[in-house]
């Protein structure tokens, strides 16, 4: 890891305005991107890991505030303007979303979605434009990609329509994707295609790759580092076998025993008890304290910084030593 | 122009696509054919169940029973039901439909020369309509909640709330009779003289279709712009304008042109009304003219023709709408 990172997040934080107050629903997060990296964002429902992927090109719903700095080519993303971060949205920076259905435009057929995206980003004629759209769905593995091409999104199985919106976003050569979920909505077995889908295309394209996910498993198979997320904060973030492995946040202990495991003796999940926390009512201190297992009163008042603990893996926790002890204990 | 006649490259390699749409269009005009026969049966049912008969209007109340029956030979009101309907749906594929009892000319002719009239009226208030719910609709959705949406919605909840009758008397006292910007009635002579004629008619009629239609486009937007494909689009990088015409205008016209159609019919309806408080001589005038006269050739020609045009108005509308969404075509 001595190349110089592709992305460089520091200080994000997002404010969402809520009539009588601001709400943050990322706050202070920082973390790099390496070249041909794939990093894995997890976390609960509301714990700003999509608002974050959304934060890195501003694509966010009006009254929606980002700070702090994304630095992308040598640029800060925050603060460029608008007909500049055109540019680099779906030219440089490309996302996937979590429902294929819902994210492709129900009234006008794949092709039209690909050529869009070549027109605004590439010099390519009407012909460059027409061969390099049959090309994409080729390269994204759909059969008879011609006549796919002029058919439209209801006309695709789910599957096939997450390769198409694949197709669609790597369409002018992005040199890094977000994906928000990208196999939430599909079959397991779907899964795994696409996930090896992304894979490849990585190593083809030399892109990198930033996941957001709810699923672990989805971690373990697909990315080379990962970043924990609780109440809009990274709670512990490095290499994924050392992360999940070793784990030094109370929340990622908690995170892999409610992951039901095959082959060995069935035992009881243990789930975290509670709820993630209000945006608007986060506790001082650590915002996990409340259902903590480990929590004691510095982590009710004083708030944990994110520290290193070996090489390239750091966790924001105040009993980081106590938990990797956990681990030990219980397995 | 030249240019555009050369093929530039391989045309379409999906043959498919064109092919399901004309299916659909002919199965749609197919569709038309049941509707026509049973609007046909309608009107001559209710006609033959008006109270009065067509003979004692035409002759007074002191008739001859040998005049009334020479009136109704002449009507073919004295053949068996079944007979008169078949003559009934003769004389509309034919186009001879008799001769008003009223005016003595032949109804068809009457026809052709009001109803272009409220067509035209019609229009230009369909086109009022959309010219000023459109923009608006979307300039309300794009500034939802703020004080620009609160002034359109509440400004056409006003021309909602408000009678036909009541709008055209104030145009008319205030664009007609004061200023003396439009002229108060008629139709006048030629067609931009048509136009100006009928410009304060048209707006009269088009202020409830155009409060309808902003309503229904101002919420469809609204959804549209959550949907994740206009997010999508915005995540490729697309200049506003197409991320506004080909994403959002597109998606949220298709659920407001469904409304549009079918208020065609009651613009219809609405130009009755219009007509008489602006003396335009077009059908719907004819229309309640007739009525009371009981000029029953003409009433029934003219129903089964104003029925024919919504039918059409709705096929139209069907085929945009089946134009800007293929899962339609099915």
């Amino acid at each position: 890891m001595t190349a110089a990172p592709a992305l460089s997040v520091r200080n994000l934080t997002t404010t969402f305005d809520l009539g009588a107050s601001r709400v943050a629903a990322v706050r202070d997060v920082s973390f790099d991107v390496m070249p041909g990296e794939v990093l894995g964002l997890v976390g609960e429902s509301g714990s700003g890991k999509s608002v974050t992927l959304r934060s890195l090109t501003r694509l966010l719903p009006s009254g929606a505030e980002v700070s702090g700095q994304v630095i992308w080519q040598g640029r800060n993303l925050v603060g460029l303007a608008p007909k500049d971060l055109r540019k680099v949205r779906g030219g440089e920076i490309s996302m996937i979303f979590q429902e294929p259905a819902t994210a492709l435009n129900p009234v006008l057929p794949i092709r039209v979605q690909i050529e869009e995206n070549l027109r605004a980003h590439t010099t390519l004629d009407r012909a460059g434009r027409r061969r390099r759209s049959q090309e994409l769905l080729d390269l994204v593995g759909i059969p008879d990609a011609a006549r796919r091409l002029d058919e439209y999104p209801h006309q695709f199985s789910g599957g096939m329509r997450q390769r198409a919106m694949i197709a669609i976003a790597l369409a002018s050569a992005p040199r890094l994707l977000l994906a928000d979920e990208p196999t939430t909505a599909l079959d397991v077995t779907i899964q795994d295609q696409i996930l090896n889908l992304i894979l490849d295309l990585r190593d083809e394209l030399g892109m990198s790759v930033v996941l957001v996910t709810h699923d672990l498993g989805v971690i373990a198979q697909t990315c080379d580092r990962m970043a924990v997320m609780y109440a809009g904060r990274i709670v512990e973030e490095g290499g994924v076998s050392p992360v999940l492995g070793h784990p030094a946040h109370a929340y990622t202990l908690g995170l892999l025993g409610s992951v039901p495991q095959a082959g060995t003796e069935r035992t009881v999940l243990r789930s975290i008890e509670g709820t993630p926390p209000a945006l608007s009512a986060i506790p001082p201190g650590c915002a996990f304290a409340p259902r903590c297992v480990f929590a004691t009163d510095i982590c009710r008042t004083r708030a944990p910084e994110l520290v290193g603990t070996t090489e390239g893996h750091a966790a924001a926790c105040h009993h980081s030593a106590m938990v990797r002890h956990q681990l030990g204990v219980s397995a | 122009m030249r240019a555009r006649l050369r093929p530039r490259f391989p045309k379409c390699t999906n043959v498919r696509a064109p092919r399901v749409m004309l299916e659909y269009v002919l199965r749609r005009i197919l569709q038309l054919i049941p509707t026509l026969l049973f609007i046909l049966v309608v009107v001559f049912a209710l006609v033959r169940l008006l109270p009065g008969d067509p003979a004692s209007a035409v002759l007074g109340d002191r008739a001859l029973d040998a005049d009334v029956e020479r009136i109704n030979r002449e009507l073919g009101l004295d053949q068996p039901i079944p007979v008169q309907f078949v003559l009934f749906v003769k004389s509309f594929v034919t186009g001879d439909l008799g001769n008003s009892i009223a005016l003595k000319v032949p109804v068809s002719t009457l026809i052709l020369e009001r109803l272009p009239v409220t067509m035209m009226l019609t229009f230009m208030a369909a086109v009022f309509a959309v010219a000023t719910s459109v923009p608006l609709a979307f300039l309300a959705a794009l500034r939802r909640g703020r004080a620009t949406d609160t002034v359109i919605r509440s400004g056409f909840q006003v021309g909602l709330s408000m009678p036909v009758f009541f709008v055209g008397l104030v145009l008319l006292t205030v664009f007609g009779a004061r200023l003396r910007w439009f002229p108060v009635g008629g139709y006048g002579e030629g067609f931009f003289d048509h136009v100006y004629h009928l410009i304060l008619p048209s707006i009269t009629l088009a202020l409830s279709l155009s409060a309808v239609l902003m309503r229904n486009l101002r919420s469809a937007v609204i959804n549209v712009l959550d949907a994740d494909y206009v997010a999508f689009a915005e995540s490729k990088g697309l200049r506003s304008g197409i991320i506004l015409f080909r994403h959002i205008l597109r998606n949220a016209l298709i659920s407001t042109l469904a409304i549009f159609g079918l208020s065609i019919g009651t613009l219809l309806g609405g130009a009755v009304i219009t007509e008489s408080v602006f003396a335009v001589p077009g059908a719907g005038r004819l229309m309640v003219d007739s009525i009371y006269g009981r000029d029953y050739p003409v009433v029934q020609g003219l129903t089964v023709a104003l029925a024919v045009l919504v039918s059409l108005t709705f096929l139209t509308t069907d085929l945009i709408q089946a134009w800007l969404d293929p899962r339609l075509k099915k």
